[in-house]
């Protein structure tokens, strides 16, 4: 029962977290609810017996992705759109073509029902299963990890390294010799 | 005792109210943020998937989602300073000609 009780608190949590970041004006507020809904995200894969990654997403996510948008945010100072000025000279602004977005957009929510509604084995229970032992131990995360997914392991170091050194390039103020 | 289904339901609304965030909003930073929910509400499809299977793949796979989301926010919100620099604007109607 208190799982229950749970899931539905941090799913609910996570949900009206996520629409208020895009309901929000103020990049600033939205940075702030997307925390939030990190934390409740973080309860469910705790819920899920995944306690490392619930912390990963805490410390990596909420606490350095989520600092940086911050300082960016903060950087820019800019709190408000300016929608107007380009509503008129926008090429999507078009009836026909509004109407196809939505269109395609009804079609992703019915494409999504349709597959949850005809997916069999859903029922099985998935939280609060006694057989936690092998997905929810941090050793035996880190030996598959580190056994199996070396490569990739080592290729995601390279893949960091080459957005560091091209986020340094982007965002260098051009001066000097041009 | 949660079945596999309502994760996966709580997953797709994520991933939905995601891609309304990059469909509606106007502002640079908060489509950036609008990503970021669509890449967790996958993270948290994969570890029901590897709850369900009782596999440790699927948590290890959010790992490198997770990293991938990092580059990819740092070359994004470097991308959108130097776009801010040239237009004094984040609305990404500003940046549709190709040369000014």
């Amino acid at each position: 029962m208190a799982e229950t009780i749970a899931f539905y608190l941090f799913s609910g949590l996570a949900i009206i977290a996520s629409a208020l970041v895009i309901g929000q004006r103020n990049p600033m507020y939205s940075v702030l609810l997307l925390v939030a809904s990190f934390g409740a995200m973080a309860g469910l894969f705790i819920q899920l017996d995944a306690p490392f990654v619930a912390m990963a997403l805490m410390i990596v996510y909420a606490g350095a992705i989520m600092v940086l948008f911050l300082f960016v945010v903060m950087l820019l100072n800019a709190p408000q759109e300016d929608a107007l000025p380009y509503d008129h000279t926008h090429p999507f602004r078009h009836p026909v073509l509004m109407r196809f977005g939505a269109l395609l957009a009804a079609l992703l929510v019915v494409q999504l029902t349709y597959a949850l509604l005809r997916a069999r084995d859903l029922r099985v229970p998935v939280a609060g299963r006694s057989d936690a032992s092998v997905v929810g131990s941090v050793g035996e995360l880190g030996r598959v990890l580190f056994e199996r997914h070396t490569f990739a392991f080592e290729a995601t170091s390279i893949l960091i390294l080459v957005a560091m050194v091209g986020a340094v390039v982007l965002a260098r103020k051009e001066s000097g010799p041009q | 005792m949660i079945p596999l289904s309502y994760y996966l339901i709580v997953s797709a609304i994520l991933f939905a109210l995601g891609t309304c965030g990059v469909f509606l909003r106007r502002n640079l930073i908060t489509i950036l943020l609008s990503i970021e929910i669509m890449l967790n509400a996958v993270n948290l499809t994969f570890v029901a998937f590897g709850r369900y299977a009782a596999d440790v793949n699927g948590q290890i796979i959010v790992f490198f989602v997770m990293t991938v989301a990092a580059a990819e926010a740092a070359v994004g919100l470097a991308l959108v300073i130097a776009l801010f620099r040239n237009r004094e604007s984040l609305n990404p109607d500003a940046f549709t000609s190709l040369k000014w």
